[in-house]
Protein backbone atom coordinates (compact mmCIF):
# COMPACT_ATOMS: atom_id res chain seq x y z
CA UNK A 1 0.00 0.00 0.00
CA UNK A 2 1.39 3.70 -0.93
CA UNK A 3 1.45 5.95 2.41
CA UNK A 4 -2.06 5.62 3.76
CA UNK A 5 -3.90 9.06 3.72
CA UNK A 6 -5.26 8.28 6.97
CA UNK A 7 -3.16 6.13 9.48
CA UNK A 8 -5.13 5.73 12.63
CA UNK A 9 -3.03 3.76 14.74
CA UNK A 10 -3.39 2.24 18.20
CA UNK A 11 -6.75 3.79 19.03
CA UNK A 12 -8.36 3.67 21.95
CA UNK A 13 -11.78 5.10 23.63
CA UNK A 14 -13.30 5.40 26.97
CA UNK A 15 -16.55 6.52 28.20
CA UNK A 16 -16.40 6.72 31.40
CA UNK A 17 -15.45 2.80 32.48
CA UNK A 18 -16.58 1.80 29.15
CA UNK A 19 -13.64 0.72 26.63
CA UNK A 20 -15.15 1.44 23.33
CA UNK A 21 -12.05 1.30 21.11
CA UNK A 22 -9.53 -0.96 21.92
CA UNK A 23 -6.13 -0.56 20.06
CA UNK A 24 -7.62 -0.12 16.90
CA UNK A 25 -5.60 0.32 13.89
CA UNK A 26 -7.18 1.66 10.16
CA UNK A 27 -5.13 2.54 7.07
CA UNK A 28 -7.14 3.96 4.26
CA UNK A 29 -5.10 4.83 0.77
CA UNK A 30 -5.62 7.69 -1.34
CA UNK A 31 -8.75 6.63 -3.58
CA UNK A 32 -9.52 3.50 -1.43
CA UNK A 33 -13.37 2.83 -0.07
CA UNK A 34 -13.41 1.18 2.94
CA UNK A 35 -16.67 -0.32 4.55
CA UNK A 36 -16.36 -0.32 8.19
CA UNK A 37 -19.42 -2.83 9.51
CA UNK A 38 -19.93 -4.49 12.61
CA UNK A 39 -22.59 -4.86 15.07
CA UNK A 40 -23.82 -1.87 16.76
CA UNK A 41 -22.23 -0.97 19.66
CA UNK A 42 -18.82 -2.59 17.91
CA UNK A 43 -17.62 1.00 17.96
CA UNK A 44 -17.28 1.83 14.24
CA UNK A 45 -19.13 4.81 14.20
CA UNK A 46 -16.84 6.24 17.33
CA UNK A 47 -13.98 5.08 15.60
CA UNK A 48 -15.33 7.07 12.50
CA UNK A 49 -15.89 10.26 14.69
CA UNK A 50 -12.19 10.07 16.08
CA UNK A 51 -11.02 10.54 12.63
CA UNK A 52 -12.06 14.16 12.27
CA UNK A 53 -12.07 14.42 16.08
CA UNK A 54 -15.58 14.96 16.39
CA UNK A 55 -14.64 12.37 19.37
CA UNK A 56 -11.55 12.77 21.30
CA UNK A 57 -9.51 9.16 21.36
CA UNK A 58 -8.28 8.61 24.83
CA UNK A 59 -5.17 7.41 22.99
CA UNK A 60 -3.38 6.48 19.37
CA UNK A 61 -2.32 8.38 16.98
CA UNK A 62 -4.41 10.01 13.71
CA UNK A 63 -2.56 11.01 10.80
CA UNK A 64 -5.09 12.71 8.24
CA UNK A 65 -3.36 13.95 4.66
CA UNK A 66 0.13 14.18 6.26
CA UNK A 67 -1.48 16.05 9.20
CA UNK A 68 -1.12 14.91 13.27
CA UNK A 69 -4.90 15.23 14.31
CA UNK A 70 -4.30 14.89 17.84
CA UNK A 71 -1.28 17.58 17.65
CA UNK A 72 -1.56 20.43 20.06
CA UNK A 73 -0.38 22.43 17.43
CA UNK A 74 -2.55 21.28 15.02
CA UNK A 75 -5.22 24.10 13.44
CA UNK A 76 -8.09 21.70 13.72
CA UNK A 77 -11.00 23.59 11.93
CA UNK A 78 -8.38 24.00 9.27
CA UNK A 79 -7.46 20.48 9.22
CA UNK A 80 -11.67 19.30 9.31
CA UNK A 81 -11.89 21.18 5.77
CA UNK A 82 -9.92 18.53 4.67
CA UNK A 83 -12.34 15.51 6.08
CA UNK A 84 -15.78 16.06 4.97
CA UNK A 85 -18.55 14.02 6.84
CA UNK A 86 -21.85 12.50 6.21
CA UNK A 87 -24.13 11.90 9.46
CA UNK A 88 -26.72 9.05 9.77
CA UNK A 89 -29.44 12.36 10.05
CA UNK A 90 -28.24 14.17 7.54
CA UNK A 91 -28.06 17.38 10.22
CA UNK A 92 -28.62 20.52 7.54
CA UNK A 93 -29.27 23.69 9.11
CA UNK A 94 -33.06 24.05 8.80
CA UNK A 95 -33.20 27.67 8.77
CA UNK A 96 -31.04 27.78 5.54
CA UNK A 97 -31.97 26.95 2.00
CA UNK A 98 -29.98 23.91 0.55
CA UNK A 99 -27.74 26.53 -1.21
CA UNK A 100 -27.50 28.38 2.37
CA UNK A 101 -26.19 24.90 4.00
CA UNK A 102 -24.08 24.49 1.29
CA UNK A 103 -22.54 28.30 1.18
CA UNK A 104 -21.66 28.79 4.88
CA UNK A 105 -18.40 26.49 5.12
CA UNK A 106 -17.44 28.17 1.93
CA UNK A 107 -18.22 32.00 3.05
CA UNK A 108 -16.93 31.39 6.63
CA UNK A 109 -14.32 28.86 6.85
CA UNK A 110 -12.78 29.26 3.09
CA UNK A 111 -13.33 33.09 3.12
CA UNK A 112 -14.52 32.76 -0.32
CA UNK A 113 -16.95 35.73 -1.56
CA UNK A 114 -20.94 35.59 -2.37
CA UNK A 115 -20.38 34.93 -6.01
CA UNK A 116 -17.58 32.65 -5.99
CA UNK A 117 -19.12 30.56 -2.80
CA UNK A 118 -22.75 30.37 -4.53
CA UNK A 119 -21.04 29.23 -7.84
CA UNK A 120 -18.51 26.00 -6.11
CA UNK A 121 -22.32 25.45 -3.73
CA UNK A 122 -23.91 25.12 -7.03
CA UNK A 123 -21.51 22.98 -8.44
CA UNK A 124 -21.79 21.06 -5.63
CA UNK A 125 -25.65 20.74 -5.04
CA UNK A 126 -25.61 19.72 -9.45
CA UNK A 127 -23.31 16.80 -8.29
CA UNK A 128 -25.95 15.60 -6.34
CA UNK A 129 -28.46 16.23 -8.60
CA UNK A 130 -30.23 18.83 -6.48
CA UNK A 131 -29.39 21.37 -8.67
CA UNK A 132 -33.32 22.29 -9.40
CA UNK A 133 -33.48 22.12 -5.23
CA UNK A 134 -31.38 25.41 -4.32
CA UNK A 135 -33.60 27.65 -2.67
CA UNK A 136 -35.51 25.00 -0.42
CA UNK A 137 -35.39 24.37 2.51
CA UNK A 138 -34.71 21.21 4.85
CA UNK A 139 -38.04 21.00 5.88
CA UNK A 140 -39.60 21.05 1.95
CA UNK A 141 -37.01 18.45 0.93
CA UNK A 142 -37.46 14.23 1.32
CA UNK A 143 -34.82 12.36 3.87
CA UNK A 144 -32.55 11.42 1.02
CA UNK A 145 -32.67 14.63 -0.64
CA UNK A 146 -31.58 15.86 2.72
CA UNK A 147 -28.84 13.46 2.71
CA UNK A 148 -27.88 14.45 -0.96
CA UNK A 149 -27.29 18.21 0.28
CA UNK A 150 -25.17 17.16 3.48
CA UNK A 151 -22.71 15.48 0.86
CA UNK A 152 -23.08 18.24 -1.23
CA UNK A 153 -22.32 20.44 2.20
CA UNK A 154 -18.95 18.47 2.72
CA UNK A 155 -17.69 18.09 -0.93
CA UNK A 156 -18.35 21.87 -1.80
CA UNK A 157 -14.87 21.86 0.60
CA UNK A 158 -13.23 19.36 -1.74
CA UNK A 159 -11.79 17.46 0.84
CA UNK A 160 -9.38 15.07 0.51
CA UNK A 161 -11.21 11.84 2.69
CA UNK A 162 -14.99 11.72 3.00
CA UNK A 163 -17.04 10.25 6.19
CA UNK A 164 -20.00 8.50 6.18
CA UNK A 165 -21.66 7.57 9.08
CA UNK A 166 -24.50 5.56 8.52
CA UNK A 167 -25.83 7.85 5.72
CA UNK A 168 -28.83 5.28 4.73
CA UNK A 169 -29.64 4.30 8.20
CA UNK A 170 -32.06 6.67 8.73
CA UNK A 171 -34.06 6.64 5.10
CA UNK A 172 -37.13 4.91 3.49
CA UNK A 173 -35.96 2.33 1.37
CA UNK A 174 -37.47 4.07 -1.48
CA UNK A 175 -35.11 6.97 -1.00
CA UNK A 176 -31.76 4.84 -0.23
CA UNK A 177 -30.97 4.59 -3.67
CA UNK A 178 -30.40 8.48 -4.81
CA UNK A 179 -27.67 8.70 -2.16
CA UNK A 180 -25.96 5.62 -3.11
CA UNK A 181 -25.57 6.61 -6.63
CA UNK A 182 -24.38 10.07 -5.29
CA UNK A 183 -21.99 8.11 -3.46
CA UNK A 184 -21.40 5.97 -6.06
CA UNK A 185 -20.41 8.94 -8.37
CA UNK A 186 -17.94 10.45 -5.44
CA UNK A 187 -16.28 7.43 -5.71
CA UNK A 188 -16.18 6.91 -9.40
CA UNK A 189 -14.40 10.76 -9.25
CA UNK A 190 -11.74 9.02 -7.15
CA UNK A 191 -12.42 10.50 -3.42
CA UNK A 192 -10.94 8.57 -0.53
CA UNK A 193 -14.10 7.39 1.26
CA UNK A 194 -14.50 5.65 4.66
CA UNK A 195 -18.01 4.59 5.08
CA UNK A 196 -19.95 2.67 8.08
CA UNK A 197 -23.23 1.09 6.85
CA UNK A 198 -25.05 -1.74 6.74
CA UNK A 199 -25.64 -1.61 3.01
CA UNK A 200 -24.13 -4.71 1.93
CA UNK A 201 -24.83 -4.98 -1.79
CA UNK A 202 -23.52 -1.45 -2.26
CA UNK A 203 -20.19 -2.24 -0.19
CA UNK A 204 -20.14 -5.77 -2.54
CA UNK A 205 -20.35 -3.73 -5.94
CA UNK A 206 -18.22 -1.18 -4.49
CA UNK A 207 -16.20 -1.40 -1.64
CA UNK A 208 -12.10 -1.94 -2.14
CA UNK A 209 -11.74 -3.21 1.41
CA UNK A 210 -14.56 -4.80 4.29
CA UNK A 211 -13.52 -3.89 7.89
CA UNK A 212 -15.19 -6.11 10.67
CA UNK A 213 -15.60 -4.83 14.09
CA UNK A 214 -16.83 -6.11 16.89
CA UNK A 215 -16.30 -5.44 20.85
CA UNK A 216 -13.95 -2.23 19.77
CA UNK A 217 -11.41 -4.14 17.88
CA UNK A 218 -11.03 -4.69 14.21
CA UNK A 219 -11.86 -8.57 14.35
CA UNK A 220 -10.94 -9.15 10.39
CA UNK A 221 -10.93 -7.54 7.32
CA UNK A 222 -10.36 -7.89 2.77
CA UNK A 223 -11.82 -7.24 0.14
CA UNK A 224 -15.28 -7.52 0.38
CA UNK A 225 -15.64 -10.82 -1.90
CA UNK A 226 -13.41 -12.61 0.94
CA UNK A 227 -15.15 -10.68 4.07
CA UNK A 228 -18.51 -11.93 2.71
CA UNK A 229 -17.76 -14.77 0.80
CA UNK A 230 -15.42 -16.87 3.09
CA UNK A 231 -14.90 -15.34 6.61
CA UNK A 232 -12.17 -16.52 9.04
CA UNK A 233 -13.63 -15.42 12.08
CA UNK A 234 -16.63 -17.07 13.65
CA UNK A 235 -17.84 -13.51 14.78
CA UNK A 236 -17.71 -12.52 11.38
CA UNK A 237 -19.63 -15.12 10.22
CA UNK A 238 -21.83 -14.71 12.52
CA UNK A 239 -22.51 -11.25 11.61
CA UNK A 240 -22.66 -11.82 7.85
CA UNK A 241 -25.00 -14.47 8.69
CA UNK A 242 -27.21 -12.32 10.44
CA UNK A 243 -27.24 -9.56 7.67
CA UNK A 244 -28.08 -11.87 4.59
CA UNK A 245 -30.87 -13.59 6.54
CA UNK A 246 -32.29 -10.49 6.52
CA UNK B 1 -76.81 64.09 42.18
CA UNK B 2 -77.29 60.57 41.21
CA UNK B 3 -74.88 57.73 41.91
CA UNK B 4 -74.13 57.24 38.07
CA UNK B 5 -73.37 61.02 37.77
CA UNK B 6 -70.65 60.73 40.97
CA UNK B 7 -69.25 57.70 39.34
CA UNK B 8 -69.20 59.45 36.15
CA UNK B 9 -67.78 62.58 37.29
CA UNK B 10 -65.53 60.61 39.66
CA UNK B 11 -64.11 58.60 36.67
CA UNK B 12 -64.52 60.23 33.43
CA UNK B 13 -64.81 64.07 34.06
CA UNK B 14 -63.73 65.91 31.28
CA UNK B 15 -62.53 68.36 33.08
CA UNK B 16 -59.51 66.66 34.74
CA UNK B 17 -59.08 64.53 31.93
CA UNK B 18 -58.43 67.85 29.50
CA UNK B 19 -56.39 69.25 32.22
CA UNK B 20 -54.32 66.18 33.18
CA UNK B 21 -53.86 64.51 29.39
CA UNK B 22 -50.84 66.52 29.14
CA UNK B 23 -49.01 65.01 31.69
CA UNK B 24 -50.45 61.57 30.85
CA UNK B 25 -49.00 62.49 27.46
CA UNK B 26 -45.62 62.86 28.86
CA UNK B 27 -45.60 59.85 30.71
CA UNK B 28 -46.86 57.85 28.11
CA UNK B 29 -43.85 58.56 26.45
CA UNK B 30 -41.55 58.24 29.39
CA UNK B 31 -42.95 55.03 29.61
CA UNK B 32 -41.66 53.79 26.05
CA UNK B 33 -38.62 54.66 26.66
CA UNK B 34 -37.80 53.36 30.07
CA UNK B 35 -39.46 50.29 28.39
CA UNK B 36 -37.25 50.31 24.96
CA UNK B 37 -33.90 50.99 27.84
CA UNK B 38 -35.02 48.25 29.37
CA UNK B 39 -35.55 45.78 26.69
CA UNK B 40 -32.37 46.68 24.85
CA UNK B 41 -29.89 46.33 28.10
CA UNK B 42 -31.73 43.17 29.05
CA UNK B 43 -32.02 41.20 26.19
CA UNK B 44 -28.07 41.90 25.12
CA UNK B 45 -27.27 40.82 28.90
CA UNK B 46 -29.67 37.79 29.05
CA UNK B 47 -28.40 36.96 25.72
CA UNK B 48 -24.59 37.81 26.45
CA UNK B 49 -24.76 35.33 29.78
CA UNK B 50 -26.26 32.69 27.58
CA UNK B 51 -23.53 32.74 25.15
CA UNK B 52 -20.99 33.59 28.10
CA UNK B 53 -22.83 30.29 29.61
CA UNK B 54 -22.29 28.02 26.26
CA UNK B 55 -18.21 27.90 26.87
CA UNK B 56 -18.99 25.83 29.59
CA UNK B 57 -16.36 27.34 31.95
CA UNK B 58 -17.51 25.82 35.68
CA UNK B 59 -17.06 29.01 38.37
CA UNK B 60 -18.35 31.56 36.02
CA UNK B 61 -21.07 29.15 35.08
CA UNK B 62 -21.93 28.76 38.79
CA UNK B 63 -21.76 32.63 39.08
CA UNK B 64 -24.31 32.97 36.15
CA UNK B 65 -26.35 30.44 37.88
CA UNK B 66 -26.14 32.04 40.83
CA UNK B 67 -26.80 35.93 39.93
CA UNK B 68 -30.04 34.63 37.45
CA UNK B 69 -31.85 32.68 40.24
CA UNK B 70 -31.18 36.10 42.66
CA UNK B 71 -32.65 38.23 40.08
CA UNK B 72 -35.65 35.67 39.53
CA UNK B 73 -36.17 35.41 42.98
CA UNK B 74 -36.30 39.16 44.11
CA UNK B 75 -39.70 40.95 43.19
CA UNK B 76 -38.75 43.45 41.05
CA UNK B 77 -40.06 46.13 43.59
CA UNK B 78 -37.63 45.55 45.94
CA UNK B 79 -34.80 45.53 43.65
CA UNK B 80 -35.75 48.74 42.88
CA UNK B 81 -36.42 49.91 46.71
CA UNK B 82 -32.96 48.65 47.43
CA UNK B 83 -31.20 51.10 44.34
CA UNK B 84 -32.92 53.92 45.02
CA UNK B 85 -33.52 53.95 48.83
CA UNK B 86 -30.63 51.55 49.94
CA UNK B 87 -27.65 52.65 47.74
CA UNK B 88 -27.72 56.27 48.52
CA UNK B 89 -26.32 55.35 51.95
CA UNK B 90 -23.67 53.71 50.55
CA UNK B 91 -22.87 57.01 48.80
CA UNK B 92 -24.22 56.51 45.31
CA UNK B 93 -27.15 58.27 44.86
CA UNK B 94 -29.45 57.39 41.13
CA UNK B 95 -32.58 58.85 40.15
CA UNK B 96 -35.86 57.45 39.85
CA UNK B 97 -35.42 56.36 35.94
CA UNK B 98 -32.18 54.84 36.58
CA UNK B 99 -32.91 52.61 39.49
CA UNK B 100 -36.15 51.37 37.73
CA UNK B 101 -34.23 50.72 34.45
CA UNK B 102 -31.51 48.96 35.87
CA UNK B 103 -33.49 46.82 38.12
CA UNK B 104 -36.42 45.86 35.39
CA UNK B 105 -33.23 44.91 32.85
CA UNK B 106 -31.60 43.00 35.98
CA UNK B 107 -34.99 41.05 35.80
CA UNK B 108 -35.83 40.53 32.14
CA UNK B 109 -31.78 39.87 32.16
CA UNK B 110 -31.96 36.66 34.57
CA UNK B 111 -35.33 35.27 32.74
CA UNK B 112 -33.96 35.90 29.38
CA UNK B 113 -30.84 33.75 29.82
CA UNK B 114 -32.50 30.84 31.15
CA UNK B 115 -34.92 31.55 28.16
CA UNK B 116 -31.98 31.62 25.72
CA UNK B 117 -29.86 28.95 27.58
CA UNK B 118 -32.68 26.50 26.92
CA UNK B 119 -32.96 27.60 23.77
CA UNK B 120 -29.00 26.73 23.09
CA UNK B 121 -29.73 23.57 24.66
CA UNK B 122 -32.57 22.39 22.89
CA UNK B 123 -30.56 22.58 19.36
CA UNK B 124 -29.37 18.94 18.98
CA UNK B 125 -25.91 18.31 19.16
CA UNK B 126 -26.19 17.17 15.36
CA UNK B 127 -26.27 20.57 14.82
CA UNK B 128 -22.90 21.22 16.37
CA UNK B 129 -21.55 17.98 15.03
CA UNK B 130 -21.89 19.05 11.44
CA UNK B 131 -20.83 22.80 11.47
CA UNK B 132 -17.70 21.38 13.70
CA UNK B 133 -16.71 18.85 10.86
CA UNK B 134 -17.14 21.55 7.85
CA UNK B 135 -14.24 23.22 9.96
CA UNK B 136 -16.38 26.24 11.39
CA UNK B 137 -14.98 27.32 14.63
CA UNK B 138 -16.87 27.26 18.53
CA UNK B 139 -18.28 30.96 18.26
CA UNK B 140 -19.40 31.15 14.36
CA UNK B 141 -21.05 27.99 14.94
CA UNK B 142 -22.89 29.27 17.74
CA UNK B 143 -23.72 32.55 16.03
CA UNK B 144 -24.41 31.11 12.49
CA UNK B 145 -25.64 27.89 12.91
CA UNK B 146 -26.79 27.24 17.04
CA UNK B 147 -28.26 30.87 18.12
CA UNK B 148 -30.52 31.39 15.13
CA UNK B 149 -32.00 27.71 15.65
CA UNK B 150 -32.40 28.69 19.79
CA UNK B 151 -34.25 32.34 19.02
CA UNK B 152 -36.53 31.42 16.72
CA UNK B 153 -37.60 28.71 19.13
CA UNK B 154 -37.54 30.93 22.01
CA UNK B 155 -39.33 33.56 20.57
CA UNK B 156 -42.92 33.18 22.15
CA UNK B 157 -41.52 32.98 25.38
CA UNK B 158 -39.33 35.69 24.75
CA UNK B 159 -42.18 38.05 23.82
CA UNK B 160 -43.88 37.03 26.54
CA UNK B 161 -41.13 37.67 29.23
CA UNK B 162 -40.56 41.10 27.24
CA UNK B 163 -44.47 42.25 27.54
CA UNK B 164 -44.25 41.12 31.28
CA UNK B 165 -41.35 43.08 32.38
CA UNK B 166 -41.99 46.07 30.03
CA UNK B 167 -45.42 46.47 31.91
CA UNK B 168 -42.87 46.57 35.29
CA UNK B 169 -42.70 50.10 34.66
CA UNK B 170 -45.59 51.05 36.65
CA UNK B 171 -43.50 49.83 39.49
CA UNK B 172 -40.74 53.43 38.68
CA UNK B 173 -44.06 55.46 40.06
CA UNK B 174 -43.12 54.45 43.71
CA UNK B 175 -39.47 56.33 43.05
CA UNK B 176 -40.89 59.03 41.60
CA UNK B 177 -40.47 58.42 37.99
CA UNK B 178 -43.63 60.10 36.26
CA UNK B 179 -43.79 57.68 33.69
CA UNK B 180 -48.07 56.48 32.88
CA UNK B 181 -49.26 55.75 37.07
CA UNK B 182 -46.70 58.24 38.49
CA UNK B 183 -48.09 60.92 36.15
CA UNK B 184 -51.41 59.63 36.87
CA UNK B 185 -51.09 59.46 40.52
CA UNK B 186 -49.78 62.83 40.54
CA UNK B 187 -53.37 63.89 38.56
CA UNK B 188 -55.62 62.20 41.18
CA UNK B 189 -53.48 63.58 43.99
CA UNK B 190 -53.93 67.24 42.77
CA UNK B 191 -57.46 67.05 41.24
CA UNK B 192 -58.78 64.79 44.35
CA UNK B 193 -60.29 62.85 41.31
CA UNK B 194 -59.44 59.59 39.81
CA UNK B 195 -60.01 60.38 36.08
CA UNK B 196 -55.87 60.81 35.51
CA UNK B 197 -56.13 57.08 36.39
CA UNK B 198 -58.81 56.43 33.87
CA UNK B 199 -56.60 58.15 31.49
CA UNK B 200 -53.55 56.23 32.40
CA UNK B 201 -55.61 52.92 32.10
CA UNK B 202 -56.15 53.74 28.75
CA UNK B 203 -52.89 54.91 27.96
CA UNK B 204 -51.44 51.24 29.09
CA UNK B 205 -53.92 50.09 26.74
CA UNK B 206 -52.65 52.41 24.09
CA UNK B 207 -49.02 51.50 24.31
CA UNK B 208 -49.34 47.62 25.37
CA UNK B 209 -51.92 46.19 22.88
CA UNK B 210 -50.13 46.65 19.90
CA UNK B 211 -47.08 45.38 21.60
CA UNK B 212 -48.93 42.22 22.46
CA UNK B 213 -50.31 42.35 18.48
CA UNK B 214 -46.84 42.45 17.53
CA UNK B 215 -45.61 39.79 19.46
CA UNK B 216 -48.32 37.64 18.15
CA UNK B 217 -46.81 38.59 14.55
CA UNK B 218 -43.56 38.17 15.54
CA UNK B 219 -44.29 35.03 16.98
CA UNK B 220 -45.71 33.29 13.25
CA UNK B 221 -43.62 35.76 11.46
CA UNK B 222 -40.31 33.30 12.88
CA UNK B 223 -41.98 29.97 11.83
CA UNK B 224 -40.45 27.39 9.84
CA UNK B 225 -40.76 27.65 6.21
CA UNK B 226 -42.16 24.53 5.70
Amino acid sequence: MAAPIVAATGIHKHFGALHVLKNVDLLVAERELVFVIGPSGSGKSTLLRCLNRLEEPSGGSIIVDGIDMLARSTDINKARQRIGMVFQQFNLYPHMTALGNVMLALRKVQGKDKTEAEARARAALARVDLADRAEHFPGQLSGGQQQRVAIARAIALEPRVMLFDEPTSALDPELVGGVLQAMRELRESGMTMVVVSHEMAFARAAADRVVFMADGQVVEQGPPASVFGNPQHERTRAFIGQIERH
Amino acid sequence: MTSWDRFTDSFFNARVAAEYLPKIIDGFWLTIALALCIIATGLTAGLALAVIRSFSIRPLNWLIIFVVDLFRALPPLVIIALLYFGLPSAGLTMDGFTATWLSLSFVLMAFTEEIFWAGITAVPRGQWEAARSTGLGFLPTLGHVVLPQAIRMTIPPLTNRTIAITKGTALGSVVAVSEILGAAQAGVSFSFNPTPLTLGALAYVVLFVPVVIFGRWIETRFAWKR
